[in-house]
Parts: structure tokens; C-alpha cells; sequence
């Protein structure tokens, strides 16, 4: 994975040097909350409803055993025991004392890695497929390029200060698993005709109260242009997003304001001035950042077959698991393994301290030291020889790790919601909760097959609601949480935005309705082998709404 | 009915204003029974900021129920109280607020 040069190490340093001599001079009084506020977003510190939250940036979702085991140390050290995988494939640390920041940023540069632009209307987090390297359907890694994005964006000096938030992803599949589609930017890395590498270009996803699927606006950008490309693409949006109105500031709004025929003439006219010239990448830098990325020597280890074989045998959870929640791999004797934060009842995306720290003990011991946080809030081990798939889910059950429900309706999204953030106007993990333990029988989820549920504690749509097969946003009604359901939704390569399905539900009603909805489409399905999504494509909200509300009417 | 809460700066927690100073939990807040003591909570909450002790002070509603102070809107019950989901953390935790809750 990549390492910090020179360069990087003493920017990250300097900036816990800044950044400690400001709190310092916040808590002595120097500089006022006002002056400040700007200071600690731009360090990923927000006031949240009990405390600070600091959320902590993890690079396209990259982490080794070091870094996971420092996150478990500041968990237990700083905070109350544990932290918050988010969709943004980063951590969140939910009790941090602002006093405590400084010597929290000190442990993390320590393990190169800090909280810069985890807030603030600059470029965020650059996500990738959480299986990139691995995935089996991959043209190439797509990771190597969001490094260079991060290079590139991190305290860019004409992208710090944009109309609005930016997020940008990357995915080198034609399988989608980075939600490419609902981001500001997506890239789609793919090979031409001729066998080079490039990008599908997208703008103007996104989610929050204004849901929009992003706009192809260029089938085939050639690897070196991306900088050239993006920054064209960011100027457009920095001079005419707008800036008067903070719910119509984000590119989705310009795009769909200007007409995506017209935003794509103007970035390609600002392009035609980039390209070509110092932003252009040379091969050397790209084959530079590519040699980070390499992947560790997966020496053969055919005794795999047999071994997951026999293991399958003997028992029946661990075969469950294997058929949930371990993928293929590029390499036939190596799998991808997804650690599933979503234990029945569990808090989705929650990790104890220790759970950290045993979870980096496995990947250490079994995965050549590489981890991955999804943007489905879990994490995965890239590359376990099949061989040692049986330890390592023996060491999972351990930890309580090992639930196999990898794209079952209990591996739901869910934002932090009202029993911790400052925004929410409902709670969502409770709601998460109560569905997962109605839906625990592992037997009936598999019948149930792949659903993604998503929840959201109010419209900026954290949880992703708007692209969950089953969607749920809650709202704050007449002074109660009500519960509104949208169906249909998807982030893959087929996205779309969900479609409210009718009056919301209270909290008391809502997994009743959830279950309605899904016994619905058991009943519609054409065969086990018809998704939900798929179901719901073919059939349209009618029957669902039938289900839901048919007794309403009749009684009015 | 009305009381006066903030996040303390040094650490975020949240407080409430009570017999001239900033306590964790809300039971025995001051509370506001009319626009000229909301006047004066209001004044004191912004000293507190300009003072640096507190920030993102609130005038929140609230009623009394057993003589203690409880917040009115869902969202002030839980920062008095703590995440819902996990009552070992937050003032829950603690004995004395678990009275108060």
C-alpha cells in the first residue's frame, strides 16, 4: 500500500503543529468559536450532540494491521472503548475531549494518517472499490489513481474553499461497488480498444434532500489526462456552482440547472486549455504510484480446495459464511473476505477496541497485513489464502465477527442518526436494530437474498436511503420520529434513486412495514434467483403499495 | 418553561446552566418561566461563549415532572440522557442522572 515520501510525512506533522496551536489558543481564549469553528472542520472536528466527533480519513478505505491497531488504541486511550466505520470507507471517533485532539492527531501521524478534509467544502476522501486489487472482475486498480487524486486534492489551494462539499470515486470494475454513479465525480477505470487505460467520466451524483444519478460526460478518458480532466471539471463547478444558496451548492445542481449537453461543452472547453500541459501525468509518476499498490506475493497454495472442502463439512456455520461472505479473488487460491460489522442487533459499523485490535492480529497473521472499510460499513481482508479461510473465520467467531450476512437485509446502512448527530431529526440504529433482530434467522435472510437496506436519520441521506432496495428516512413529525419508505433504489452500475412509496411510518410500525415489503416481493418473485431490485424493476411500487395501504383505503 | 444548555469547550459535553453554573445533567437546570428570565438566561449564555467556557448555547423547552427538570423535544432528551442504544454511555451511565431520566 502507499507509503508516505518525505514530503507527505512533514506536511501531516506540520499540520498536527498548526493545528495543536490552535486548540491551544481556542481553550486559552486567544481565538473565538467563530474563528475557530472553520479551523477544527477543516481537522475533522464537529460538535456533535454529546461531544466532539473526529472523523479520521483512511485513504480510499486502506489501512494496515499498524494503522487498525492504533484506531483501537485511540478507541480505548482518548474515547469509550469504540469507533464508527462510516460510508465514507473513514472512522469516526464519537466522545474525543477537544484538549485530547492534539495528542490524538500526534498518534495518528505517527501511523501516517490524519483527519484533513474529512469536513469542509474542499474535496473529501477519494472511496474505491473496497475489493480492489482482489476483485476478480478488475481491469486494474483503481487505487493507484485515487492516490493521485489525493495527492492532487489535498490542500489544493483553488479547490479548499469550493461552493460545497466534493466527493469523488473510483471503481476499476465494470461491477460497480463504489456507488460510482452518486458521487460528484465517478470514474469508471476501463481499457479502450486498443488496450489502454482510462476513465468513463461521471458528474453530478449525489444524494442528500436533491437525490441525482450522475452524468456520463465522457466515455473514455485517457489515464494521463485525469488531472487535467478533473481539474477542468472543478473549475467549472468553483465558478458558476452556486454559492448563494447552500441546498442548490453542490455540482449535481449546476449539472441539472445547466443541462449536462452544455456543463460537458464547458468542461471540455476548460480541458482544452489543461490538457496537455504540466497536469498531464507522466507515465513515470503513474508507474511510481502503480509500484506502491503492488500486490503482495501470492505464492500458490492449492491445499485451499480441499482444506475449505472438508472444512465445509464439518461445519455448517462455517460453510454459511463461506457462501455469504468471502468472494472470489483474482488468484484461485486466495478469496476476499468481508468481516461483517452488522451482528444481529449490533449498532452497523460499530468496533470495540479490542475487536480492532484482534481484527489486525488476523490480517497481520492471514492477510499480508492489508485491510479495507467498505462504504457498507464493514471491513474486508483483500487477499486470505483459501487454505486459511477456517482460521480465520475461527478466529472472527472469537471476536464476534463472523456473522455471514455480506448483502442480507441485516447488512444494513446506517447513519449515526439522532443518538449522536447534531443534524438527525430521527434515530436510525435503533430502527437498524429492530429489523435485524426481526430478520436474525440466517435461514429465512438467504431465502430473502440479496436486499440492501439503507437508513437515514434525516434528508442529508448520510445512511444512503435513496439507493437502498428498501430505503428508510427519518423524519421528526409533529415532535415524534416518523418513518418514510422509498423502494427501488441502487448504487451499482445500475443506479437509481428510490421512490417514496407512501405516508411514512412511526417508530412502532416501521419493521412491520418492512416485512410486509419483503414477504410482498417473496410472494411475487418469479424464483429464488429474482432479486428484489430486480423484482421490484419488473413489477413497480403498485403491488407494494397494495400491501402496505390497501386496508387504509377501504377503511376510509 | 425554559433552560439554557451549551457543550462545554474544553470537551464537548453537554450542560446545562443551574444555580449559577454549568452542570452535567438537566434535572435542576434554571429554569425560564417567562421573556424576562429567557432574557436573562439568554444573557448568560452569552457571556459563557464570549467567555470561552461553553459552545452552540441553546434556549431549549422543557417541562417538570417529579420535580425535575426534563427536556420537551426528543432530540434535547437524548443529549441529556445519552444514545438510546447504548445506555452505558452518556449521563445515563451515572446513578445520579439515571434518577434524574
Amino acid at each position: 500500500m502507499y507509503r508516505y515520501d518525505e514530503f507527505d510525512q512533514d506536511f501531516v506533522h506540520a499540520r498536527v503543529a498548526e493545528f495543536s496551536d490552535q486548540v491551544q489558543r481556542r481553550l486559552a481564549g486567544e481565538i473565538t468559536e467563530d474563528q475557530f469553528r472553520p479551523l477544527r472542520l477543516m481537522n475533522g472536528v464537529y460538535l456533535q450532540l454529546h461531544a466532539y466527533m473526529l472523523r479520521i480519513a483512511v485513504p480510499y478505505g486502506t489501512l494496515n494491521s499498524r494503522q487498525l491497531r492504533m484506531l483501537g488504541h485511540i478507541a480505548r486511550k482518548y474515547d469509550k472503548g469504540y469507533g464508527h466505520f462510516t460510508t465514507r470507507q473513514n472512522i469516526q471517533f464519537n466522545w474525543p475531549a477537544l484538549s485530547d485532539i492534539p495528542a490524538i492527531l500526534a498518534d495518528l501521524a505517527s501511523v501516517e494518517m490524519h483527519a484533513i478534509q474529512t469536513s469542509g467544502n474542499c474535496i473529501r476522501n477519494v472511496t474505491a472499490d473496497h475489493f480492489a486489487g482482489a476483485a476478480a472482475d478488475e481491469v486494474a486498480d483503481p487505487r493507484p489513481y485515487a492516490e493521485i487524486l489525493r495527492q492532487w486534492s489535498s490542500v489544493h489551494p483553488e479547490f479548499s474553499y469550493l461552493p460545497r462539499k466534493f466527493k469523488i470515486a473510483v471503481t476499476g470494475a465494470e461491477r460497480d461497488r463504489a456507488a460510482i454513479q452518486t458521487h460528484d465525480i465517478g470514474l469508471h477505470l476501463k481499457k479502450n480498444a486498443a488496450g489502454e487505460l482510462g476513465f468513463a467520466v461521471y458528474i453530478g451524483g449525489g444524494q442528500g434532500r436533491t437525490p441525482m444519478v450522475a452524468r456520463k460526460i465522457r466515455d473514455f478518458l485517457p489515464e494521463a489526462e485525469l488531472l487535467s480532466y478533473c481539474t477542468a471539471i472543478l473549475r467549472v463547478y468553483n465558478l458558476y456552482g452556486r454559492r448563494d444558496n447552500k441546498f442548490k451548492a453542490r455540482i449535481k445542481i449546476l449539472v441539472h440547472e445547466t443541462g449536462v449537453e452544455e456543463i460537458t461543452r464547458q468542461v471540455e472547453a476548460e480541458w482544452q486549455e489543461l490538457r496537455d500541459a504540466e497536469l498531464k501525468l507522466p507515465e513515470a509518476d503513474i508507474q511510481a504510484i502503480n509500484a506502491y499498490f503492488a500486490p503482495p506475493a501470492l505464492v500458490s497454495r492449492p491445499e485451499g480446495d480441499d482444506a475449505v472442502k472438508q472444512a465445509r463439512l464439518d461445519s455448517k456455520s462455517f460453510s454459511e459464511w463461506l457462501d455469504q461472505n468471502v468472494v472470489t479473488h483474482r488468484h484461485p487460491d486466495y478469496a476476499a473476505v468481508t468481516i461483517s460489522l452488522k451482528g444481529i442487533g449490533e449498532v452497523p459499523g460499530d468496533a470495540t477496541d479490542s475487536q480492532m485490535e484482534a481484527v489486525a492480529d488476523i490480517a497481520e497473521k492471514y492477510a499480508f497485513d492489508e485491510l479495507r472499510v467498505s462504504h457498507e460499513q464493514n471491513l474486508i481482508l483483500p487477499h486470505v489464502a483459501r487454505a486459511d479461510l477456517k482460521a480465520v473465520y475461527d478466529a472472527l467467531v472469537e471476536i464476534g465477527l463472523a456473522t455471514a450476512n455480506s448483502n442480507l437485509i441485516s447488512d444494513i446502512i446506517s447513519c449515526p442518526g439522532l443518538d449522536y448527530c447534531a443534524l438527525a431529526t430521527a434515530r436510525s440504529i435503533p430502527v437498524a436494530q429492530e429489523i435485524s433482530r426481526r430478520f436474525a434467522s440466517l435461514e429465512r435472510q438467504r431465502e430473502i437474498g440479496e436486499l440492501k437496506l439503507k437508513i437515514s436519520g434525516c434528508i442529508n441521506a448520510c445512511g444512503h436511503h435513496h439507493v437502498g432496495h428498501i430505503g428508510i428516512l427519518g423524519v421528526e413529525k409533529k415532535g415524534t420520529e416518523l418513518y418514510q419508505v422509498t423502494l427501488g433504489g441502487s448504487a451499482d452500475e445500475n443506479t437509481s434513486v428510490g421512490e417514496i412509496i407512501g405516508r411514512g411510518f412511526s417508530s412502532d410500525e416501521i419493521t412491520d412495514a418492512i416485512e410486509q415489503i419483503v414477504d410482498t416481493y417473496l410472494g411475487l418473485r418469479l424464483s429464488p434467483d429474482e432479486r428484489f431490485i430486480d423484482a421490484y424493476r419488473r413489477v413497480g411500487p403498485a403491488p407494494f403499495k397494495e400491501a402496505l395501504y390497501a386496508g387504509e383505503t377501504k377503511a376510509a | 418553561m425554559k433552560v439554557l444548555t451549551a457543550n462545554r469547550l474544553s470537551d464537548g459535553i453537554a450542560v446545562w446552566y443551574a444555580a449559577g453554573g454549568w452542570a452535567e445533567t438537566v434535572g435542576h437546570a434554571d429554569i425560564a418561566h417567562d421573556k424576562t428570565a429567557e432574557d436573562r438566561l439568554e444573557a448568560i449564555g452569552a457571556a459563557a461563549g464570549a467567555n470561552n467556557e461553553v459552545v452552540d448555547v441553546n434556549l431549549i423547552d422543557v417541562t417538570v415532572v417529579d420535580g425535575l427538570v426534563e427536556p420537551v423535544r426528543l432530540r434535547e432528551k437524548i443529549r441529556a440522557a445519552g444514545p438510546t442504544i447504548r445506555t452505558d454511555l452518556g449521563k445515563q451511565a451515572s446513578p445520579e442522572a439515571a434518577r434524574a431520566a
